[in-house]
Parts: C-alpha cells; sequence; structure tokens
C-alpha cells in the first residue's frame, strides 16, 4: 500500500513535468538562455512548485515520523564542500548542453525518442561513474 | 500572461507530489537519488514505482489534454547526448541532488546547501547555453 503510494505521486509528479514544458528540451534551453532570447515561462515551474514546497515543508518536518512511516528520511549532510560545488557545476554544464535534468529526462521516456533512451542510459552511467571516482579519490586521501 | 499559466499548474502539482511524498512516506522527491536508488539502493520497490509513474503520468497528462508532445532534437551528435547523459549523472551523485532535490525540496526545507547547489547548476547551465549557442553557433 505504502509502495503504491509512491506510483500515485510519481504519476501526479509526471503529469507536472509534462504540463509545465519542463520535459521539452527547447523551452528548457530557452530559459537557460538568459544572456540570448531568453524564454522565462519555466520560471512560473519553480514558483509553483516552491510556493507548495515552502509552504507545507517546514511544518511537516517539524512532525514527529511521517503518516505512513516510521522516520522521515532526510539528508543529514549540512556542509557546503567542494563535492557539492563540483557536483553541481558539473550537473549544469550537462542540464545546459541538452535541456534534460533528471526527472524530465525519465518523464520523456514517455515518448519513446531515442535520443531520451540514450540520454537516461549514459544518466546512469555517469552515477555509477561517480561511485568509483569517489572509491579512487577517497583511496587517493588515504 | 496565458503562457505562464500552464507551467504554474504544472509546477504547483510538482510542489504537491513532493510534499506528499514527504508527508506520507518520509522520503525527499529527488529524482536523482531516485533513479540512483532503484538500482543500487535495497529499498528498491516504491523507487521504482515513483519512476513508473513518472513515465505513466507524462503519457496520460498528453492523452487526456491534447497538449502536444516535445519534438526530439535529431540533429543534434550522439556524442553531445552522451556527454550530457554522463555529466548529469556525475554531476547529481557528486552533488548530492539535482533541480527537485535541491532546488524544490531543500529549497522547501530552507536548506542553505540546497541554496548553493541550486545557485550553481543555474549558474553553469546558463554559461553552458550562452557558450554553446552564441559563441560556438548553433549546434542544437
Amino acid at each position: 500500500m505504502r509502495a503504491w503510494l509512491a506510483l500515485l505521486m510519481g504519476l501526479v509528479f509526471g503529469a507536472g513535468l509534462s504540463l509545465s514544458g519542463m520535459t521539452s528540451t527547447v523551452k528548457v534551453l530557452g530559459f537557460l538562455d538568459v544572456l540570448g532570447d531568453w524564454d522565462p515561462d519555466l520560471a512560473f515551474v519553480m514558483g509553483g512548485a516552491l510556493l507548495v514546497s515552502l509552504s507545507a515543508t517546514p511544518w511537516i518536518i517539524t512532525w514527529v515520523r511521517p503518516l505512513l512511516a516510521d522516520a522521515f528520511s532526510l539528508p543529514a549532510t549540512q556542509s557546503i564542500d567542494r563535492r557539492l560545488i563540483t557536483g553541481g557545476a558539473l550537473f549544469g554544464v550537462g542540464w545546459g548542453l541538452w535541456g534534460y535534468c533528471p526527472g524530465p529526462a525519465v518523464a520523456s521516456l514517455a515518448y519513446g525518442y531515442q535520443s531520451t533512451l540514450i540520454f537516461c542510459v549514459a544518466m546512469v552511467l555517469g552515477m555509477w561513474l561517480a561511485g568509483k571516482l569517489h572509491l579512487i579519490t577517497s583511496r587517493l586521501n588515504d | 500572461m496565458e503562457q505562464f499559466i500552464l507551467p504554474t499548474l504544472g509546477g504547483l502539482l510538482i510542489g504537491i507530489a513532493s510534499v506528499l511524498l514527504l508527508a506520507t512516506l518520509g522520503r525527499v522527491a529527488g529524482i536523482s537519488g531516485i533513479v540512483w536508488g532503484a538500482i543500487a539502493a535495497p529499498d528498491r520497490h516504491w523507487r521504482w514505482l515513483f519512476l513508473i509513474g513518472l513515465v505513466a503520468g507524462t503519457a496520460l497528462m498528453h492523452i487526456t489534454t491534447g497538449i502536444a508532445i516535445p519534438a526530439e532534437h535529431t540533429d543534434a551528435p550522439l556524442l553531445l547526448i552522451t556527454l550530457a547523459g554522463v555529466l548529469v549523472g556525475l554531476g547529481t551523485r557528486i552533488g548530492n541532488g539535482c533541480t527537485s532535490g535541491h532546488g524544490i525540496c531543500g529549497l522547501g526545507r530552507l536548506s542553505v546547501r540546497s541554496l548553493v547547489a541550486t545557485s550553481v547548476f543555474m549558474a553553469t547551465g546558463v554559461i553552458t547555453v550562452a557558450v554553446v549557442r552564441h559563441l560556438f553557433g548553433s549546434i542544437l
């Protein structure tokens, strides 16, 4: 029952992504083209999502526990370090090259485009690679 | 004015889904984390269902509203798509989150860490588009 709720949230999230225009790489690249021919429409996606998130999240996390689970699984890391900046920077470059961030990339698999599938496979490969790199760098630090 | 309505409605739906996931299952709706967790985490079941929902929700939205499916970029080189995908995967795992995890859930929690991450990826995204479009000319 709990897991099926995740399916429902995924449905709503996916409907929101496609309704908003986030699954259009043309639209996303136009939004990121601030220094050129800027298309501001997608700022309203962030606006709408943040309106809900900012008004409910600070209250929800004061609860002792979530409604259907034993505890909240929130990120424990608080530090602003080199990893956060490097990761964010690399992600932004990839986002700006093609126009997909992870949510819209997965959602766009619904369109059956070969390029979307290639992007998603490459993305998972990148995630796997990040683990390998971490292993190497942590070994070097030892 | 009209072109802002669908993005706002879509954004509200994304926000509602994120908040409900947190309120019920206590989970952060960060898609990059869910994708990697669906492959590598011990608790995979809900993650796969969420991702299936993401795809099905997109299909259902286009079917029910009749909103046109975005066209595919067919003129971009395969290498560019692959590079973009690898960078997105690499970056989101090193930086622990993406547009949804940091940008919506993290900012909603008033996390300074997420604010920094969001500012960084927005900035490099803008710079990348500027460089590709205006310095190298349009290859997209």
